[in-house]
């Protein structure tokens, strides 16, 4: 059943997707682009959270990506996204794979603050070392190009674009969790102890995971540059790392697609909530926050799948609790 | 073993915590096809010597032989893919997956795949397999049902399944029957012993129940402060008053 709910959401979300450009006014389709960014590096935050681990350093391989593009574009004026998706995503898993080493050996606690430590070292020399970085000013995107066709951020071609990354991301990471290591994972917060006990190694687990979700915050961060068109230190900061954990709560993250959720809602939240009540748009994020964790804590995942056994299992003529 | 090599050779190992002698110069052979219980009282030294076997602890002196290979010093992930499995006294079951899905773990790390990330842990071969052995076990009807919904007893052969599940050359078990009620304990030894019997793995079990092990098991040791007091036969065994008043407090 919730496989049947899992697909059915696939393609609702992915139809709807497509056609809100043509739908909605065209700030829409700008917040859309955002969350799908956003969407593609919740979902490494998610990977570990089903393992019952967070992290809130997320944000070191965002900026990775982000900055990809920002030394691309500086350096050799080079703005194409379909060599610099890959080409961040390459850079995000590389970075993985050395912090990786040591992010292996911890859990609980200590994991989610070393990593928040490495991707305040990042910021902090992304801040410091302006003559390469540009300091506080950051470097500049400017309009990406898809085999030399302009692609500006706000554009639909270039929501089109992201659109198609998020559905391959999806792809992989849905690969990943229906994978020995993907279970291995999630088995991984219930007992290490058997997972030893089977001739696996609970770090080699932790590590491999740790490189997916480098390559998957690489590519976000990417997106993101271009989307937004500036690259800045604050990229790398706490603030945004946070913001992954609480789309990552806020979406849930029992079914591929509740990062999805996470991040649409986040976005509209966020935008309404700062036009609405520009001095307590925060206070209106920790409120829903407080709301989903007390009532619902496997988030609007967990509220769908809900309906969906309701009003599938009327059309069923069967019941579910 | 054809060239007679012992499956599992322990010399001189010796492990203390602070005063207590848990493992006391132990001097183990267990030969192919064996079936040995291990009696002993609390802190006898019984599951001491499985976290021994297992590299779970080091010991401060003496050799382990796995098949003639020296495995002193190895942790127990290596030890496990050499051919060693073993269940443990509180089973030790992945409580968040279904009761197949354990099982498909375990086959999946013996396959040598268990960091694939691109195939699926279900495949066809793989889930039948998962399924004949949980039929083995008599847990089949639970296959595609949570963990939490399995009895005591359940869980304790889940937890068996999953080493068997790995195809192992030794297999330990630590209480195979505790926290097991009564009317329970000879059935989930009738489900087990067959299926090692059938499959002929080495198994070392270790027990309290002096029933289960003088029902079961074809050749005893009885372990006292670290040390094995006796070896042999059930029969004899545990009619020994030596034994009977170190496993039992009385004669």
């Amino acid at each position: 059943m919730v496989h049947k709910h899992a697909l059915y959401m696939a393609l609702v979300s992915t139809v709807v997707l497509v056609v809100a450009p043509w739908s909605f006014p065209t700030w829409v389709t700008f917040i859309l682009t955002k969350a799908l960014f956003i969407y593609i590096g919740v979902q490494g935050v998610a990977l570990f959270l089903r393992a019952g681990m967070v992290t809130f350093g997320h944000a070191l391989f965002y900026a990775t990506g982000a900055y990809t593009v920002g030394f691309s574009v500086k350096w050799f004026g080079f703005r194409d996204v379909l060599l610099l998706v890959p080409l961040g995503a390459l850079v995000g898993l590389i970075m993985a794979a050395l912090v990786g080493l040591i992010m292996a050996r911890y859990r609980g606690v200590f994991f989610a603050m070393l990593n928040l430590a490495f991707s305040m070292i990042l910021f902090a020399a992304l801040l410091k070392f302006y003559r390469v970085t540009g300091g506080t000013d950051g470097l500049a995107a400017g309009t990406a190009t898809f085999l030399g066709i302009p692609l500006p951020g706000s554009s639909f071609k270039f929501y089109y674009f992201t659109l198609a990354i998020a559905v391959m991301v999806t792809y992989v990471v849905h690969r990943f969790l229906a994978s020995p290591l993907g279970y291995f994972l999630r088995a991984l917060g219930d007992n290490e102890i058997r997972i030893e006990y089977s001739g696996e190694s609970v770090r080699r687990v932790i590590y491999l995971t740790y490189i997916l979700t480098g390559g998957l915050g690489g590519v976000s961060g990417v997106l993101a540059a271009f989307t937004i068109g500036h690259i800045v230190p604050e990229d790398a900061f706490w603030i945004q790392s946070g913001e992954f954990v609480f789309v990552a709560i806020l979406g849930g993250f029992e079914g591929v697609l509740g990062p999805l959720l996470g991040a649409i809602a986040f976005e509209f939240i966020q935008n309404y909530a700062s036009k609405w009540f520009p001095l307590a748009w925060q206070m209106t994020l920790g409120g829903i926050m407080l709301l989903i964790i007390l009532f619902r804590p496997g988030g609007l995942w967990a509220i769908y799948e809900w309906m969906a056994g309701r009003f599938g299992g009327k059309l069923d003529g069967t019941t579910h609790v | 073993m054809s060239d007679g090599t012992p499956i599992l050779q322990t010399e001189d190992v010796t492990r203390f915590f602070g005063m207590v002698a848990a493992a006391d110069g132990l001097d183990v052979r267990v030969d192919q096809g064996d079936l040995v219980g291990i009696v002993g009282a609390n802190g006898s030294g019984k599951t001491t010597f499985l976290n021994l076997v297992t590299g779970y602890l080091k010991p401060e002196r003496g050799r382990i032989l796995f098949m003639g290979r020296d495995t002193t010093g190895l942790p127990p992930r290596k030890i496990t893919k050499l051919g060693v499995a073993r269940s443990f006294q509180i089973p030790q079951i992945y409580t968040g997956l279904s009761v197949q899905e354990n099982v498909l773990l375990s086959l999946a790390a013996q396959e040598g795949e268990s960091t694939g990330f691109w195939q699926p842990l279900y495949r066809s071969r793989r889930s039948e397999e998962a399924l004949e052995t949980l039929e083995r076990f008599g847990l089949k009807t639970y296959a595609n049902r949570p963990v939490s919904v399995l009895p005591e007893g359940g869980r304790k052969l889940l937890d068996i399944a999953l080493s068997f599940a790995l195809k192992p050359t030794l297999l330990l078990m630590d209480e195979p029957t505790s926290g097991v009620s009564i009317e329970d304990k000879f059935q989930v030894m009738d489900t087990l012993v067959p299926i090692l019997e059938e499959t002929n793995i080495t198994t070392i079990f270790v027990e309290h129940d002096m029933d289960v092990v003088h029902r079961y098991g074809r050749r005893v040791l009885a372990f006292d402060n670290g040390k094995v007091i006796a070896d042999g036969q059930p029969q004899t065994v545990l009619a020994d008053p030596k034994v009977r008043m170190a496993v039992l407090g009385r004669e």
